[in-house]
């Protein structure tokens, strides 16, 4: 008898639940953003900061005029725990919750994954730093506000080729969508440039990056190439003070964080990443996130312990502005009308240049700042503008 | 010469890695041994042991630290066993196997929780952390005296085991349960301390193995403690020496296996070897003859 | 007073409760719009169906058969990956291998069948594959299990486990990338349009799983469960019905596999790991070990808590409750407590080893009333009962105590008392290694 006893006390609680569920209506003013990012797992950090921006974009501009009516504009944030698998439910989730538009995500792995729950739902979604392309290629709903991997890898070739690199080693991380395909066209422009490469890959949950580095040194390679999480990131930087590995690491834009720059301060490697924004770039903007930050313990937490902005942030920032820009132009919070506002929207003013987007969804880009990890300071120095040609 | 020039640093850094989990092994050897059961939080504790001391070092000196994690582990490891294994030692095993696998849940959530999904850096101890050149190879100090502590400690915990009374009560204990309680053994004595001995090593292992590999995340204890398993199991399940046979050799074919190049392999190439070992000689290296006694 | 159903009252209570479920899915998949906090509603049936499924598997193989099999989450990678890529449209090839020259495998089993005999080899491409990804996992788990199942217990576990991990493993090799997409997602493959789909498959299976246990084979995988000796004894071949239980298990996580690929429309390994095969196991025992309707429960339960209903606990507020605890993680916290309370408490799960009777549902809401009438009398009567075995707890303590002190007493006044042989002389006499 006991059990059943469980059992209605569970179903219970599922009743409450229920109710619970069915009492968040939607009111007229408000206007909801679903925000599609990792809070945990590989890319938790990275993704917390790009919420950063969004959340930073709200406070200074939390409503926005549509036709003649002003809406409150709420952030609704699902966390999508960097897992392809729970991706799906996350997203399924956030649409259930009558978002007008999803913003996100930092991984391209997770928004390949749930590309076909918004294309369902006919939910406009806008990608920040996820730089895969198959994120938008066959979704007619995706678009995005960052450049894209063979452009990136194929900047990443360039610079290293033009600064007397000619043999690579490359590292990705199996099952990782976003490493995965920017070492293959980082690897299909050095090749066409001339340079050689040893391509490997490491399982899921390792933490052992010993032998990587002494695989690259075996190989006598002139440059470190992983363009992995941050979380696997900071490990690399540390066996390679521990070994000496005497090449530079060069990433792409998920190592523009201040996990990176902490883990290599003062010690003696060399990291070049490629990125969307350099701070500096819109003084204001900095100066205005910064003091933010300064002013809630919780975002100096979730910027990892300091103010130091990630180019992520800047563009979570951004995206927050385009979503306002598609409801303006739309003239309305139904998905439907702002996925068909979109197409045609040109955004200027905003902190990583200005947006529009081309016949897949993609924003059309052109640039991206090379930066270098000043080790003594653990800064981030501009070293140039690189475009792909 | 040539060869060695080239493999050096694997197996140096699979011997550290041996050690470490020589560490976390004998943990799963002695408590497998005594109570027959596989436990499953036990890569967790070692976890939560390399968690804590981040969160220690903020405000306490080192040694200090190092210390409180270790008591930190053993307080952990008796409280789950007093709390989800004692209750359940009449139960059938599978039960305790499943108490075991959601305390891991539970360990591993909160410790996502906790951290919030992030990954911490461990702090740096200096006198482990600092590179050291051996011959052609440079690496870290903590590679050079993992073997030599781990060995230390495998010594010390086997004149334990052989010369002294609760020693002798363990062995007892792991060779016939009941009637070792018929013959006046305290069996939850043995059981705690066995505990003991097994998460204050893990905790020891944790600072080794985070000091090399300065991630944290409520993840990162389930592949080593997995690897040590089987570490234990390769060695002959409830023997102490062969545990820390099976950990080196573990640690130094996964570091060679990277380095020949089949780097998908590495974690599954761990299991491969389980499974031969399974198939050959289920008992292990030294294990004894009669493994299913329950 | 209680009550028996004759079977045809039974048997037409299932079958409306049955097609209720079903037009209630039907209808609801239909009519909720997406925006609507209720089509998580859908959303966890769905995956719930999946996860019934797959949980019923585990439970013929753990729960009936007493084989402790850790490979599930194996057996539904391969089940995925084999349904995925014979049914990827030959246009999308290209953008899906990008990395590997469109692959291979250039065709699909839905096309090929679709252009022979129309809407009709449409189904049916959705079927064939299905059926196809649970044989060729049979297949494996057969060769698998040659080797595998003379292990014992936790033993057997951990070797299943070993082979789930060298699965994924397998699955991610980039020398097969051609095939498998290395250990990059595959997607733009073939799915349901239907939330009924993935119901209707996993029910038609969970009944055929729950004929195969009222067979004689069923009858048999209980005996070995209960007694291996004794079950030998009566003329069981062991080893081929543990092969029977463990092959038909992974058929039907391989089909549980498939439409998992099917719910996600992406797939790749990386989430196959060992913990969501102790998500299922988890599953299992809240259900019940022995039981299928209970896994059948449990999963509908675990998957609504875990996607739905406890999802406010991370987002800071909750049935109206809110705090500072509650944030991301929270929730995970919360059921993992839940599930370590079942299983030192409950350990039984939510029904046991019994499965559904219509009888005892029946007069279980029959006796409420009673039961709630009788509910403060028998909690008193627990409560008086408890502080009894209490106070009997703490006289034998000061009993014990006083023995103590008395043979403390006797011995410092030198009486002789019984000596127990010291322990270790007796170890000795157990002690090999000290020869």
């Amino acid at each position: 008898m006991k059990k059943f006893t469980v059992l209605s006390l569970i179903l219970l609680l599922a009743m409450t639940a229920f109710v619970g569920c069915g009492g968040s209506g939607s009111d007229e003013d408000t206007i909801r953003i679903g925000v599609f990012e990792p809070a945990s797992g590989d890319n938790g950090a990275g993704g917390k900061q790009e919420v950063l921006g969004m959340q930073y974009a709200n406070s200074i501009q939390p409503t926005v005029e549509i036709g003649d009516k002003e809406y409150n504009v709420e952030l609704v944030i699902v966390d999508n725990e960097s897992d392809n698998s729970k991706a799906v439910t996350a997203a399924q989730n956030l649409v259930s919750k009558d978002v007008s538009i999803v913003l996100g995500s930092y991984g391209s792995g997770v928004s390949i994954a749930a590309a076909d729950t918004f294309s369902e739902a006919g939910m406009p979604a806008i990608g920040v730093s996820c730089t895969n392309p198959q994120v938008t290629a066959d979704c007619d709903e995706y678009f995005r506000i960052c450049f894209l991997d063979p452009f990136q890898g194929t900047v990443l070739a360039n610079y290293a080729y033009e600064n007397g690199m000619r043999k690579a080693y490359c590292l990705s991380k199996l099952g990782d969508d976003y490493s995965v395909g920017l070492v293959n066209y980082f690897v299909e422009a050095f090749k066409n440039l001339g340079g050689e490469v040893v391509q490997e890959q490491f399982p899921d949950k390792n933490s052992d990056f010993t032998s990587y580095v002494a695989n690259a040194k075996k190989a006598g390679c002139d440059v470190f190439f992983s363009p992995v999480s941050t979380e696997a990131a900071a490990l690399i930087i540390d066996q390679a003070e521990a070994q000496a590995l005497g090449m530079p690491i060069l990433a792409g834009d998920t190592w523009d964080s201040n996990v990176i720059t902490g883990a290599a301060k003062g010690k003696n490697v060399e990291v070049v990443v490629t990125t969307f924004y350099q701070e500096g770039g819109n003084p204001e903007f900095d100066k205005g996130i910064k003091a933010w930050m300064e002013e809630d313990s919780d975002a100096i937490t979730n910027n990892g312990g300091n103010t130091d902005l990630a180019a992520v942030t800047a563009l979570g920032h951004d995206a927050y502005f385009v979503a306002l820009e598609a409801f303006k132009a739309a003239g309305s919070k139904d998905p439907a009308d702002v996925l068909k506002a979109l197409p045609s929207l040109k955004v200027t003013g905003l902190v990583c240049g200005d947006v529009s987007f081309n016949k897949t969804g993609d924003a059309n880009k052109s640039e991206a700042f090379v930066k270098r990890c000043d080790t003594t300071t653990g800064t981030w120095e501009f070293v140039k503008k690189q475009s792909a040609n | 010469m040539g060869f060695l020039h080239t493999w050096l640093p694997y197996i140096l850094a699979g011997i550290a890695v041996g050690g470490q989990y020589a560490l976390i092994a004998i943990g799963y050897t002695m408590v497998y041994g005594i109570l027959r059961l596989i436990n499953f939080a036990h890569g967790d504790i070692f976890m939560w042991s390399g968690l804590i001391m981040v969160y220690l070092i903020t405000t306490l000196p080192l040694w200090v630290s190092i210390v409180l994690v270790i008591l930190f582990a053993i307080i952990l490891g008796t409280t789950i066993e007093k709390i989800a294994y004692r209750p359940l030692r009449t139960a059938p095993r599978m039960s305790i196997m499943i108490s075991a696998i959601g305390v891991s849940y539970l360990l591993q959530n909160f410790a996502l929780y906790i951290t919030g999904g992030l990954t911490k850096t461990y702090p740096a101890i200096a006198l482990l952390q600092r590179a050291v050149s051996i011959g052609p190879a440079t690496t870290k100090m903590v590679t050079i005296i993992t073997p030599f502590l781990t060995i230390l400690l495998v010594f010390l915990l086997v004149m334990l085991i052989q010369h002294t009374k609760i020693g002798m009560a363990m062995r007892a204990v792991s060779r016939d349960f009941e009637t070792s309680s018929l013959m006046g053994i305290d069996i939850n004595r043995v059981i705690t301390v066995t505990f003991v001995i097994g998460c204050g090593l893990a905790a020891i292992g944790s600072v080794l193995f985070f000091s090399n590999y300065t991630g944290i995340n409520p993840m990162s204890g389930a592949m080593p403690g997995l690897k040590a398993f089987v570490a234990a199991v390769f060695g002959g399940i409830g023997s102490v020496p062969g545990a820390v046979l099976g950990a080196f050799v573990i640690g130094i074919a996964e570091n060679i296996v990277k380095g020949t190049g089949w780097t998908t392999f590495s974690d599954a190439f761990t299991f491969v070897l389980l499974i031969i070992i399974l198939m050959v000689k289920p008992t292990g290296l030294f294990g004894e003859k009669d493994i299913d006694k329950v | 007073m209680k009550i028996q159903l004759n079977n045809k009252i039974k048997a037409a209570l299932t079958t409306i409760s049955i097609a209720l479920f079903l037009i209630l899915v039907f209808v609801g998949d239909n009519v909720i719009s997406s925006g609507s906090s209720w089509r998580m509603l859908i959303t966890v049936i769905e995956k719930g169906s999946i996860f019934a499924l797959v949980a019923a598997s585990m439970n013929l193989l753990n729960g009936f058969t007493g084989l402790f099999s850790l490979g599930q989450a194996g057996f539904m990678l391969m089940g995925a990956y084999t349904y995925a890529i014979f049914t990827i449209p030959s246009a999308s090839h290209d953008a899906v291998y990008q990395y590997f020259g469109g692959g291979i495998i250039k065709w699909s089993i839905v096309e090929v069948l679709e252009s022979k005999i129309g809407v009709v080899g449409h189904y049916l491409g959705l079927f064939i594959p299905i059926i196809f990804a649970g044989i060729l996992v049979a297949i494996v788990a057969y060769l698998i299990g040659i080797p595998v199942l003379r292990l014992k217990s936790d033993y057997l576990a951990i070797a299943t486990l070993g082979f789930a991990e060298i699965l994924r493993a397998f699955f991610q090799w980039n020398t097969l990338g051609p095939v498998t997409n290395g250990s990059n997602v595959l997607r733009k493959y073939t799915t349901y349009h239907s939330a009924i789909f993935p119901v209707v498959i996993a029910g038609i299976c969970i009944t055929i799983i729950l004929l195969l246990l009222n067979s004689t084979y069923g009858r048999a995988f209980k005996a070995i469960r209960d007694d291996e000796i004794a079950a030998e004894a009566m003329g069981i071949n062991l080893f081929k019905h543990k092969e029977l239980s463990f092959v038909i298990s992974s058929f039907f996580a391989g089909i549980s596999g498939s439409l998992l690929a099917m719910f996600q429309s992406t797939i790749s390994a990386t989430p196959f790991t060992t913990q969501m095969t102790y998500e299922i196991l988890l599953i299992v025992v809240i259900g019940g070990i022995g039981s299928i309707s209970g896994s059948i429960i449990g999963a509908f339960l675990f998957i609504a808590c875990s996607e739905w209903w406890l999802r406010g606990l991370d987002s800071g507020s909750w049935l109206g409750i809110s705090s500072d605890l509650m944030r991301s993680g929270f929730r995970k916290v919360i059921f993992a407590i839940m599930i370590m309370l079942v299983v030192l408490f409950y350990s039984k799960g939510i029904m046991g080893d019994k499965e559904f009777s219509w009888n005892r549902f029946v007069n279980w809401w029959l006796t409420r009333p009673q039961a709630i009438k009788n509910w403060p009398n028998k909690l008193k009567s627990k409560l008086v009962s408890k502080k009894k075995a209490r106070m009997a707890k703490s006289d034998a303590k000061a009993r014990l105590k006083q023995e103590k002190a008395d043979s403390d007493y006797k011995k410092a006044s030198g009486t002789p008392l019984f000596t127990p042989l010291p322990i270790s002389d007796q170890v000795i006499v157990f002690d090999k290694e000290g020869k």
